[in-house]
């Protein structure tokens, strides 16, 4: 995802000479790494030093660069959180914070660098966008978008390298703003975003190998949130589950149960999301998941119960 | 040299003036930050009205960042003079049908960025100077800072940016009143000075002066080195300018009542009488 999002940065960064990039003391290799030889005047390492790499990219995009910013999520916008809410949020201003090892990527870390949380912070925040592509694909289509928005601030998650490709067949293509049907079912609809989205898939096999119909969706855009969108699927499925990599409160699956209630809907919701805790695992991805009950399996288990 | 002058006379009495429509606003609302815009008021007077370029619309066409937010009112009534902010901004200010509000709010006309949480404007300030000076523009840009303000750490993220990218384009200032919320800088946080040998070490250039003395402040930014940022650090007074305000940390937030307000009416009357005419 990491070398996507360089590579795309950096061709769109040929043409366009208002996107800089403020890193703080950690970047891509590859691609920025070129940028950096190119445009040597468009990259600043401020260093461990993640307030003022928030402050330098609102005082530039005040100037009319189109800066991003980029580092491990909890340092991109945990550590900075105020810098984020009130020089890129409360000015508006069109300022990309790249999160990289969103979720429990960084699964041997420790809760530290676990951006376990960062979805409904990052939601929570007025004028701001939330993006989390679920694959390379996605990465690249929303970083193009990102690269031109003129909206305000945006947060983009992304995991680190060596997803899988998770879009390949995808019935529709990624728009912004739009939840996006990978593929189509007329029971189920699993809704997720962010690499984990890939358990969705598995899940979906599963159901179908018994005898169910089921459709994949990635919610790749968290805000806005496509009200319409969900609502759909909320009313065309007997069944809606959706999974992401974040913990509960204010991400999608509360969002979804809210949407819900207002649309009156009649199927069944499963959410699956992170523990509202700090599980002191250390173990692969896949495991420290697994430890906060995220697995094909569990899932299963739970969504086939009556 | 400026002492003397008549531009340092009509500075004088131009900040006389600032303290007088800060007053008359204060008689509008039931608090607002009156000390802290009297302690930095020559400071900011000499940005806007010793140093600041302007275009040919007669604007700035350098920047100034009120990164110490609550000092605002100082700013406020100099936009409200070169006419960047109306009378009317003014007599709404902290109303609802006004645009005015104790901090300031990009987008208000004059208004750089959104500062009074404290320790952003430093940071904002050296993103702007590094962008003009990438898209080469010759913009200065302008931060006043609290001495308060100094201690956030994200302060110091900045000081120690700005020289390594270059800004020789930006100028500091820290109103050193010696005040905080709960007591002196210098007694809450005696290890902390002298400031100026610290931002020297870190890559500024630093002058520590009377931030009350207007010919000096202007003359100390027309005449720096110009190779490296600059900070300022204006020793100044709390409330400077009315007598029971200064050095009274009631006065951080509260307006004269009747009474008071025309007591420092009359002490900014006799000030005024000592200015050559």
């Amino acid at each position: 995802m990491r070398n996507t999002f360089a590579d795309t940065f950096y061709e769109a960064g040929k043409t366009d000479s208002r996107l800089a990039i403020v890193v703080a003391d950690i970047s891509p290799a590859g691609s920025i790494a070129k940028f950096r030889e190119d445009s040597p005047r468009r990259f600043i390492n401020t260093g461990v030093a993640e307030q003022v790499m928030i402050g330098l990219t609102a005082g530039m995009a005040q100037r009319g660069l189109r800066p991003f910013a980029y580092t491990i999520a909890t340092f991109a916008l945990f550590r900075p959180y105020e810098m984020i809410r009130d020089d890129l949020c409360y000015q508006n201003l069109p300022v990309t914070v790249v999160g990289i090892g969103g979720g429990v990527t960084y699964s041997t870390l420790g809760a530290t660098h676990h951006a376990q949380e960062d979805i409904g912070l990052a939601c929570g925040l007025p004028n701001m966008t939330v993006i989390a592509p679920c694959d390379p694909a996605e990465v690249l289509a929303a970083t193009k978008w990102c690269v031109t928005q003129e909206r305000g601030p945006v947060y983009l998650r992304l995991a680190k390298a060596g997803e899988p490709q998770l879009t390949t067949d995808a019935v529709e293509p990624w728009e912004f703003g739009r939840l996006r049907h990978l593929r189509r079912g007329t029971d189920v609809c699993i809704i997720s975003y962010g690499p984990i989205l890939k358990m969705g898939l598995e899940l979906a096999a599963e159901l179908e190998a018994r005898g169910q119909s089921v459709g994949v969706a990635s919610c790749h855009t968290l805000k806005p949130l496509d009200r319409e969108g969900i609502i759909q699927a909320l009313q065309g499925h007997r069944q809606v589950i959706v999974i992401e990599e974040t913990t509960p409160n204010g991400a999608l699956g509360q969002q979804v149960k809210a949407l819900a209630w207002e649309c009156g809907a009649r199927c069944r919701l499963d959410t699956f999301a992170l523990d509202d805790a700090f599980h002191h695992v250390y173990g692969n991805h896949a495991e420290l998941l697994a430890a906060h009950g995220l697995s094909t399996a569990a899932m299963l288990e739970r969504i086939t119960k009556t | 040299m400026l002492r003397n002058t008549r531009e340092a006379d009509e500075a004088l009495r131009r900040c006389l003036n600032w303290r007088r429509r800060i007053l008359a606003v204060s008689q509008q609302v039931s608090a607002l930050h009156v000390a802290p815009a009297f302690s930095c008021i020559e400071m900011v007077d000499a940005v806007y009205f010793g140093l600041m370029r302007n275009g040919p619309d007669g604007r700035p066409m350098d920047a100034f960042v009120m990164s110490k937010g609550h000092g605002v009112m100082a700013q406020y009534v100099m936009l409200e003079h070169l006419g960047i902010l109306t009378r009317g901004d003014l007599d709404d200010y902290c109303t609802a049908r006004g645009k005015l509000g104790a901090h300031p709010d990009y987008g208000t006309p004059g208004i750089e960025a959104s500062t009074g949480s404290l320790g952003h404007g430093l940071g904002l300030a050296c993103g702007m100077a590094y962008a003009d000076r990438i898209q080469g523009s010759d913009r200065v840009t302008y931060c006043m800072l609290g001495d308060g303000e100094m201690q956030e750490g994200s302060v110091w993220e900045a000081i120690m940016m700005a020289p390594n990218l270059g800004l020789s384009n930006l100028v500091a200032f820290c109103d050193f009143n010696d005040f905080q919320g709960l007591g002196r800088t210098r007694e809450t946080h005696p290890h902390f000075y002298p400031l100026a040998e610290k931002l020297e070490s870190f890559g500024w250039e630093a002058i520590d002066l009377d931030g009350h003395d207007w010919p000096t402040v202007v003359e100390a930014v027309r005449n720096r080195q110009g190779n490296k940022p600059l900070m300022v650090i204006g020793r100044t007074v709390k409330g400077k300018g009315v007598s029971y305000m200064e050095n009274v940390a009631i006065w951080h937030y509260r307006s004269p009542n009747q009474t008071e307000y025309q007591q420092a009416l009359d002490e900014l009357a006799a000030a005024e009488a000592g200015i050559p005419a």
